[in-house]
């Protein structure tokens, strides 16, 4: 799902690769071995994975501001602890996955050079405002749900750092979901006006999760590639319709409906049918134009830029320890 | 101005004690003690570790892929160094 934006061309010089070197890469893929940093891999195959490794990490890390905005509205002391201890999270898997993306030979400073300047793209569903205390609850079922559904298959994609990245935060990431649903469960058994203020959210956030899982086959031009170098393993549509299927239910159990009339469970295959996506508001979010795009880089520039004198000044006090130390060690000899 | 790069450290955790410490990952950092209080925060949030260790990644040296064969194919040829070249009577017992 954080993933999205791989359905476009992959920028950089084309390379002819020795078809050789190509077959046994390719050999290497399909008896399933992992690959290693140090490994040799096609030009594209090392872009394909900097963009989505990449592009993962900044989600996470963009991901950490619509539920940052509850974390002092938190309607107790429990909620609290949890939600702080799911935005850390948040920020620990960004690490992860820059750490990840450092392996193929780029550094955390570019790629997040990129998120600021607008270069870099990051999930369209953090660019929504969290606007009850609800949406904390959907976020939670709804956004971490279509996560997992998306990573897990993840953990055994052919990168071997990646893949171990995705099986640490698939670890942590149940906890989100489940602290989400029970926020939304506690809603529903509350006051009218509490499960009011669910199906709003239910209501808003529906739909950008489902977009989540990235454009229909039919116009994902990348995926055939992705699929055979096993960067993914299962298609968005089919990932799409995993999700929907594990969620149409817990969202009855709830005594919510959802926001599609066409939604329908269909007793030959066992899947739930679902209505068209408006894929123009999700084109429309990606590029730039959503509800928060800009609130979000914003905030994300000024902690960058806040943070500047922090950094700063830790390498100049290793660098004055270092030399203080050079100069005792001269001294004793 | 450009930001310096911060240095990267390898990320090592013993989990528990009677394991040796294992690679998890690395983390940017101005010195070893920030290393040291990254590593803690990003590796072992849930009870991972009961020790960490943080080194310099550009003081390790790596052994080059390609040289996979030269260095490790001889020993594949050595199977006297398995026990189970060996023929021993059975009524001799384990051994």
């Amino acid at each position: 799902m954080y993933s999205q934006a791989l359905n476009e061309r992959v920028e950089g010089p084309r390379v002819v690769e020795d078809p050789e070197k190509l077959a046994a890469f390719q050999a290497r893929i399909d008896a399933e071995e992992r690959i290693e940093p140090n490994d040799w891999m096609p030009e594209a195959y090392r872009r394909t994975l900097i963009r989505q490794i990449s592009q993962h990490a900044h989600s996470e890390v963009v991901g950490m501001l619509p539920e940052g905005n509850w974390i002092t509205r938190a309607p107790s002391l429990r909620r609290k602890a949890a939600l702080l201890a799911k935005v850390q999270d948040e920020g620990g898997h960004g690490l992860y996955l820059y750490a990840a993306a450092e392996t193929l030979g780029v550094s955390r400073e570019e790629l997040y050079e990129q998120l600021l300047a607008g270069k870099a793209k990051y999930s369209s569903i953090f660019n929504y405002p969290t606007l009850t205390w609800a949406d904390i609850g959907c976020i939670g079922w709804l956004v971490d749900g279509a996560a997992i559904m998306n990573q897990i298959p993840l953990c055994r994609t052919s990168y071997g750092p990646y893949a171990r990245a995705m099986i640490r935060i698939c670890k942590e990431e149940s906890f989100h979901q489940r602290q989400g649903y029970e926020i939304m469960l506690a809603l529903c058994r509350g006051t009218p006006e509490q499960k009011a203020m669910a199906q709003d959210a239910l209501n808003r956030w529906w739909w950008p999760s489902l977009m989540m899982f990235g454009p229909p086959d039919s116009e994902s031009q990348h995926t055939a590639e992705s699929m055979r170098w096993k960067i993914k393993r299962f298609t968005n549509d089919e990932l799409r319709q995993k999700f929907v299927d594990a969620t149409v239910p817990q969202g009855h159990y709830l005594g919510l409906t959802f926001p599609d009339p066409d939604l329908r469970f269909d007793e030959a295959t066992g899947h739930w049918r679902f209505g068209k996506i408006d894929w123009e508001e999700f084109k429309r979010v990606l590029a730039g134009h959503g509800p928060c795009n800009r609130e979000r880089l914003a905030a994300r520039r000024e902690a960058h830029q806040e943070g500047a004198w922090v950094r700063e000044a830790a390498l100049a006090h290793a660098a004055k320890r270092r030399a203080r130390e050079r100069a005792h060690k001269i001294a004793a000899e | 101005m450009a930001e310096q790069p911060m240095p990267l450290w390898e990320v090592f955790i013993r989990s528990r004690t009677g394991l040796a410490h294992r690679h998890v990952g690395s983390v940017h950092a101005a010195d070893a003690e920030m290393a040291l209080q990254a590593a803690r925060d990003t590796y072992t949030r849930r009870g991972e570790g009961l020790s960490i260790w943080v080194v310099p990644s550009a003081v390790i040296t790596a052994s080059d892929p390609q040289d996979k064969d030269a260095l490790f194919e001889p020993t594949a040829s050595k199977i006297y160094r398995h026990p189970s070249f060996y023929r021993i009577p059975e009524e001799v017992g384990h051994m």
